[in-house]
């Protein structure tokens, strides 16, 4: 899919994000837009998984650290085809399997997660077995640089590097906000490429909002043989939206009618520039 | 009545759980190249290192990192690998509860977690390293079975029936050499208590290292009061053999159960529970760990100290029956 492609089914993806958390009354809209072009460029150029390939046990694997944002997930699972998009008008609803974290029910997810700073433990374990099967599937995780301080991650990141899994990358949402406030503010975990590169990984710089520079980078994997990669991607909370970009609030915050309306205009305007 | 005379004969004389559970992954590991299994720098004090020198491509080592090695585990096991998670009871099950619940339990990733030297097996090592807990913790998480081996024939059975579970298990063993409880009796279950011995007049339900000392005291009462005990190995402890309680306690006759772990919630409440809610108003009473920090000594000094002992749980017993 070329960057324009691309770049459509990115405004289509907030249009629908938007759309089932108005419709389900909840969601984590501002995380979700942060990180939508990151599964956008996954899920059409890089992952190879597909509805066909899900039970292949040499399918890349995805799984998603940062459970909240799971709406994301839903709508690019959906246009990939794993499940009817209609489905996700259940969201959040009374019995619906399209609960507000990422669950197995769901056919294209991988792990249920939720509780932060479980996603790299669970894809190094996975990589690690492709490693012992000399398997090539690869394995990526998004992990949300609110959910950095939990000291599991800085476990696996370790193991990561020990193993050598160059198979693995890691991907930080680096939306700079997360629920209380600054991530700096709360517990700065800068400066992150040299933590991680001091753990033994190669690490690289990304504009998470920049289709054809994440296209590059994830071509580039992995960035160097025997070391785990991680991509910082630097995002904007609430991407796309004006009144929703960078603002806290916008964290697990629900639109109204107006702001709903609002958000539809600009997003149509953005479509419209792409034509 | 079983011939609760016989029951002491040991096939595997001075042999741990340990190392029946390291000979039983040998064995499976010989025709399981898919069988991992997964430490956090316990093969030394889980008696792997005669695995790790068979099968050095079977070992995952972690590190000491319990909450990275469930994870990591739930993760090698979502790709079909055969998981054994193996680390000291204590660290397992406490630091890595959130791991277990979420990663295993909740995904369903079918991890065999191996708490070793759990209760109060490491003794005067304290009580950060006494598992008293993980029963109470664990029966609370949904879709995992518990399970606490008697001696090397439930070990054996335990490892392998564990190995053919497509959901996930936590077994949880001690240090110290066992006995063989019974000669007969042979089967064993996921989710079947054993009766191990059997008589009208009490029921004493154990599980555990717990087992041998109250088949004694069973052997004790019959020899100085005549009174003839039922006692079953409850091995699993969720899903909790509701039948057998159900039949035993139907007899009317009081019921004792004990365990090396924490009166709370435990074996003893997970029968107290099931009995009160459906009608049994049998005389009861729970033998563990009360609620306090261990004192220190050797894993039979404490039992000794909590009257987890055959003398001990004798004395409840004839206290239990009004003697």
């Amino acid at each position: 899919m070329n960057v324009n492609e691309l770049a459509q089914k990115s405004v289509q993806y907030r249009r629908n994000i938007l759309k089932y958390i108005v419709g389900a009354k909840a969601g984590h809209t501002g995380g979700s837009l942060s990180c939508v072009d990151i599964l956008n460029v996954l899920y059409n150029n890089v992952l190879r998984v597909s509805p066909e390939t899900f039970g292949s046990p040499t399918r890349d694997r995805y799984i998603q650290s940062k459970g909240h944002t799971v709406e994301a997930l839903y709508v690019v699972l959906a246009d990939k085809g794993f499940f009817p998009e209609s489905d996700l008008e259940t969201l959040c609803q009374y019995k619906s399997h399209y609960i507000g974290h990422p669950t197995r029910k769901i056919k294209g997810i991988e792990q249920n997660t939720g509780s932060l700073g479980h996603g790299l433990a669970l894809s190094v374990g996975t990589a690690l077995s492709a490693k012992l099967d000399e398997l090539d599937y690869r394995v990526f995780t998004l992990l949300g640089d609110g959910e950095l301080p939990e000291g599991s991650n800085w476990e696996a990141a370790l193991l990561a590097s020990h193993y050598k899994l160059d198979n693995l990358c890691a991907i930080v949402d680096k939306n700079t906000l997360q629920i209380s406030g600054s991530t700096a503010d709360v517990c700065n975990t800068d400066p992150l490429d040299q933590k991680f590169e001091a753990f033994g990984w190669s690490v690289r710089h990304v504009d998470g909002h920049d289709l054809a520079a994440l296209q590059e980078v994830f071509d580039a994997l992995p960035f160097a043989p025997g070391k785990p990669s991680l991509i910082i991607a630097h995002t904007v909370k609430g991407k796309g939206v004006s009144f929703m970009e960078g603002q806290l609030k916008w964290h697990h915050g629900v639109p109204n009618s107006e702001q709903y309306a609002q958000a539809l205009d600009e997003l149509e305007e953005a479509a419209l520039a792409l034509a | 009545m079983g011939d609760v005379t016989t029951v002491i004969t040991d096939t595997k004389a001075g042999q741990a759980n340990l190392d029946v559970f390291s000979s039983t992954l040998q064995e499976l590991a010989a025709t399981d190249r898919n069988l991992l299994v997964v430490t956090s720098d316990s093969r030394g004090s889980g008696k792997l290192v005669p695995f790790a020198q068979k099968y050095p491509k079977q070992v995952v080592e972690i590190g000491i990192a319990e909450q990275n090695l469930v994870g990591v585990a739930a993760g090698l096991a979502s790709t079909g690998k055969n998981v054994f998670a193996v680390s000291p009871a204590c660290f397992l099950t406490a630091r890595s509860f959130e791991q277990i619940k979420t990663d295993v339990a909740y995904s369903n990733n079918p991890v065999r977690l191996i708490g070793i030297s759990a209760g109060v097996s490491y003794g005067a090592l304290g009580s950060t390293h006494h598992s008293l807990h993980d029963f109470a913790a664990l029966r609370a998480v949904h879709n995992l079975t518990i399970v606490a081996p008697a001696d090397n024939f439930e070990t054996e059975q335990a490892i392998r029936q564990a190995a053919q579970l497509n959901t996930p298990v936590y077994i949880r063993f001690g240090k110290k050499p066992m006995p063989l409880l019974s000669e007969e009796n042979k089967e064993f279950l996921f989710g079947k208590g054993r009766v191990v011995s059997e008589g009208d007049d009490l029921v004493l339900v154990a599980t555990g290292e717990t087992v041998y000392p109250a088949l004694l005291a069973a052997r004790q009462l019959e020899q100085t009061h005549g009174i003839r005990a039922t006692v079953i190995s409850m091995h699993t402890i969720k899903p909790l053999d509701c039948d057998l309680l159900a039949t035993v306690a139907a007899k009317g006759c009081p019921i004792l159960t004990v365990e090396e772990h924490s009166v709370y919630g435990g074996l003893g409440e997970a029968c107290a529970s099931f009995l009160m809610m459906n009608g049994f108003r049998n005389r009861f009473n729970i033998m563990g760990i009360p609620d306090e920090y261990t004192v220190t000594g050797s894993q039979v000094e404490i039992f000794n100290h909590y009257g987890l002992s055959e003398n001990g749980i004798a004395q409840e017993a004839l206290t239990l029956l009004g003697r």
